[in-house]
C-alpha cells in the first residue's frame, strides 16, 4: 500500500528529515512557515533602522566601522530570508507589500527608539543576544531553506551580540556620564527585549502546532527564562542593574525568577501603538517609493540590453 | 606639519567624509542588494580613511614628540576649515542619481591617482594604495554601471542624471588645480600632479557618460571655482555633516567608546 502524501510527510517530521520546496507539505504548514519567515525577514530590514541613526553619529571610527558592518550584515539577513521565503511560492515584492500594507507584522522590538549612543550597545547585547535564544533552535528547523539561512544567520548574530557588549563594557568602564547613560539604556532595552520571546506558553495557541513541526524547538518561556539566566550573569561583569526588582536566584529550580512582563504594554505595541511603529513603516515606505524610478531604470536598461544581445 | 602630511591629511579626509555621506543610505538604499553594495563601499572608504589617518598620526607624533595624536582625534576635533576634502564628497547626497555620480567621479580619480601611487617614493602611501587599489576598482566598475543603468534607462532616470551631471559640474575642477600640499608631494615623487591624470580622467569619464547616452563633459569648460576644499574652504555642507559626525567626542572630551 502506498503511503498518502501527508503520511510521507509525517513520516521525515518524526525520522527529522527536512522537508525541502519540491516536497509535498501542508497547507497549514508552508503558511505558517510564510508568515514566520516573511515576519522575520521584515524584522531585519526594519531593524536596521533604530540602529542606522548612530552611524553618522559613532563616536570612533572604529566604531562607526563596525556599526555600518552591522546594519549591512542585518540586510544581508533579509535577503537570505526574503529568498528563503520565495521557495514558499510567495515573491519578494508580494511579502514587502504585505509589510507595507500593515498585514505583515515585524520584531515589535525596533518600535522602541534609540535614544543614545548605549543604546547601541544595548541592542547588540540584548536584542540580538534574545535573537539568538530565538534562533539557534531555528537551524534544526525541519523546513531546509529556513534552516540553512538560519545557519549562516546566527554566526553574524553572535558577533552582533559580542560588539553591542564590548560597547557597553567600554562605558561601564567610562566616565560617571558614560555609566549612566548604559545604565539607563539597559533600563529601557531589557523588559522589552524579554517580550522578544513572544506571549507566555499558555497564551500562545500557534506555538504548540509550530512545535509538532519542528519548526520552534523551544516554547516562548523556555527560551526567555534561557536568556534571562545568560543575561543576570553578563550584567554583573558590567557592574549594571537589570531593572527587575523581582530578580532572584531560585535553588529549588536551579533558574533565576524575574517579574511579570507588562503585557499591556507588549499587546499595545503589537497593535501599532508603539513609540516608533508609525516612523518605522513609514521610513520603509519612503524609501521603498523613492526607489522606485531607481529599480524601474534598472529593469528598463536589463531589457533593453537582452533585446541588444538577442540581435547580436 | 609638513606638506606631505597634508596630503595623506587630504585623502583620510575625502574617503572619510565621502564614506561617511554614502552611510547616510544605509537602511535607505532602493533596491536592497544595492543599500549593501553602497554601504560596502562606505565601509571601503572608512577603512581607507583609517589607515591614511594612523600615517598621518605617526608622521606628526614622529615630527612633534609632545604629540600622541591619534585617528579619532584627527577625525573627530578638527573643525571645517582644517578638512583638505574635496567640495566634491561633502555635497549632499541629494537623490540615487547624484549619490551614484558623485561616486563615480570621485572613484576614477581615485583609481587613476592610485596606481601612480603604487610607485610613490613614499613607501607607507604606496604600500595603502596597494591595500586599496582592488576596493577602488570595484566601487569605479560598481558606479560606472549605475551611471550607464540611470543615463540609459527610462526619460525620468536620464532626467535626473542630466541634473547631476549640472549639480557636480562646478566641483570637478578643484580636482585638478594643484594646492600647495600637491607640489610640493609631487615635487619629492610622493604623488604625481593631478595635471598629470587629467586628461585621462575626462577620457575615462566620457566614454562611460557616452554609453550611457549622456553629453560628454568637456575639459575647457571648468569655470575657477572660489571655494577649494584642498585648502580648507568648504560649503556649509560641510559643517553641518561635521556637526553630526563630531558630536559625541566633543560633548564628552577625553573618555573612549
Ligand atoms: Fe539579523
Ligand atoms: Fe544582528
Amino acid at each position: 500500500m502506498h503511503a498518502t502524501e501527508q503520511e510521507l510527510f509525517d513520516s521525515k517530521i518524526s525520522q527529522e528529515i527536512r522537508i525541502e520546496p519540491k516536497d509535498w507539505m501542508p497547507e497549514e504548514y508552508r503558511k505558517m512557515l510564510i508568515r514566520q519567515m516573511s515576519q522575520h525577514a521584515h524584522s531585519e530590514i526594519v531593524g536596521m533602522l533604530p540602529e542606522g541613526n548612530w552611524i553618522t553619529r559613532a563616536p570612533s571610527l572604529r566604531r562607526k566601522a563596525t556599526l555600518i558592518a552591522k546594519v549591512q550584515d542585518e540586510a544581508g539577513h533579509g535577503l537570505y530570508l526574503y529568498s528563503a521565503t520565495e521557495t514558499l511560492g510567495i515573491t519578494r515584492d508580494e511579502t514587502i507589500e504585505q509589510l507595507h500594507a500593515g498585514k505583515a507584522k515585524y520584531s515589535s522590538i525596533f518600535n522602541y527608539p534609540t535614544l543614545t549612543w548605549a543604546d547601541i550597545g544595548a541592542i547588540g547585547w540584548l536584542v540580538d543576544g534574545a535573537a539568538i535564544m530565538n534562533q539557534v533552535p531555528l537551524c534544526r528547523a525541519s523546513y531546509g531553506p529556513y534552516a540553512r539561512a538560519m545557519i549562516r544567520i546566527c554566526k553574524e548574530e553572535s558577533f552582533h551580540q559580542r560588539q553591542g557588549f564590548e560597547i557597553l563594557l567600554t562605558l561601564s568602564r567610562g566616565s560617571e556620564a558614560q555609566r549612566e547613560m548604559c545604565q539607563d539604556a539597559i533600563n529601557r532595552w531589557w523588559w522589552p527585549s524579554l517580550m522578544m520571546f513572544g506571549p507566555n506558553d499558555d497564551a500562545s495557541p500557534n506555538s504548540q502546532r509550530s512545535m509538532q513541526w519542528k519548526i520552534k524547538r523551544f516554547s516562548n518561556d523556555e527560551l526567555r527564562q534561557k536568556f534571562v539566566d545568560v543575561c543576570v550573569d553578563q550584567a554583573k561583569v558590567l557592574h549594571m542593574d537589570l531593572p527587575d526588582k523581582d530578580l532572584k536566584w531560585n535553588p529549588d529550580s536551579g533558574h533565576y525568577d524575574f517579574g511579570e512582563i507588562n503585557w499591556d504594554e507588549f499587546y499595545e505595541v503589537l497593535k501599532g501603538n508603539g513609540p516608533c511603529n508609525h516612523e518605522r513603516l513609514e521610513a520603509r515606505k519612503k524609501a521603498h517609493e523613492e526607489g522606485r524610478w531607481v529599480r524601474e531604470a534598472a529593469a528598463a536598461y536589463a531589457r533593453k540590453k537582452n533585446h541588444n544581445h538577442a540581435l547580436i | 606639519m609638513d606638506l606631505v602630511s597634508t596630503f595623506v591629511i587630504y585623502w583620510a579626509d575625502n574617503t572619510l567624509i565621502l564614506g561617511h555621506r554614502n552611510s547616510e543610505w544605509t537602511g535607505q538604499g532602493p533596491i536592497l542588494e544595492q543599500d549593501i553594495a553602497l554601504s560596502n563601499i562606505a565601509l571601503d572608504l572608512i577603512g581607507q580613511a583609517r589607515n591614511f589617518y594612523q600615517l598621518a598620526a605617526v608622521r606628526i607624533n614622529r615630527i612633534d614628540k609632545n604629540q600622541t595624536l591619534t585617528e579619532d582625534d584627527l577625525a573627530y576635533f578638527r573643525d571645517p576649515s582644517e578638512f583638505r576634502n574635496l567640495i566634491l564628497v561633502e555635497q549632499e547626497n541629494g537623490d540615487w542619481a547624484r549619490t551614484i555620480l558623485r561616486q563615480f567621479y570621485f572613484s576614477s580619480y581615485q583609481f587613476l591617482l592610485y596606481e601612480e601611487l603604487l610607485s610613490s617614493a613614499d613607501r607607507d602611501i604606496a604600500a595603502i594604495a596597494e591595500k586599496s587599489i582592488k576596493e577602488t576598482r570595484y566601487h569605479l566598475r560598481w558606479s560606472a554601471e549605475w551611471v550607464m543603468r540611470l543615463g540609459d534607462g527610462t526619460e525620468e532616470s536620464h532626467a535626473r542624471m542630466l541634473d547631476a551631471i549640472q549639480m557636480l559640474h562646478p566641483f570637478i575642477g578643484e580636482i585638478f588645480t594643484a594646492a600647495d600640499f600637491e607640489y610640493e608631494a609631487a615635487e619629492k615623487g610622493v604623488c604625481p600632479l593631478p595635471e598629470k591624470i587629467k586628461s585621462r580622467w575626462y577620457k575615462e569619464v566620457n566614454s562611460t557618460l557616452a554609453s550611457a547616452t549622456i553629453p560628454v563633459l568637456s575639459a575647457d569648460k571648468i569655470s575657477p571655482n572660489a571655494l577649494s576644499g584642498k585648502n580648507g574652504v568648504h560649503t556649509e555642507q560641510l559643517e553641518d555633516l561635521l556637526s553630526v559626525m563630531q558630536i559625541l567626542p566633543r560633548a564628552y572630551p577625553g573618555v573612549s567608546w
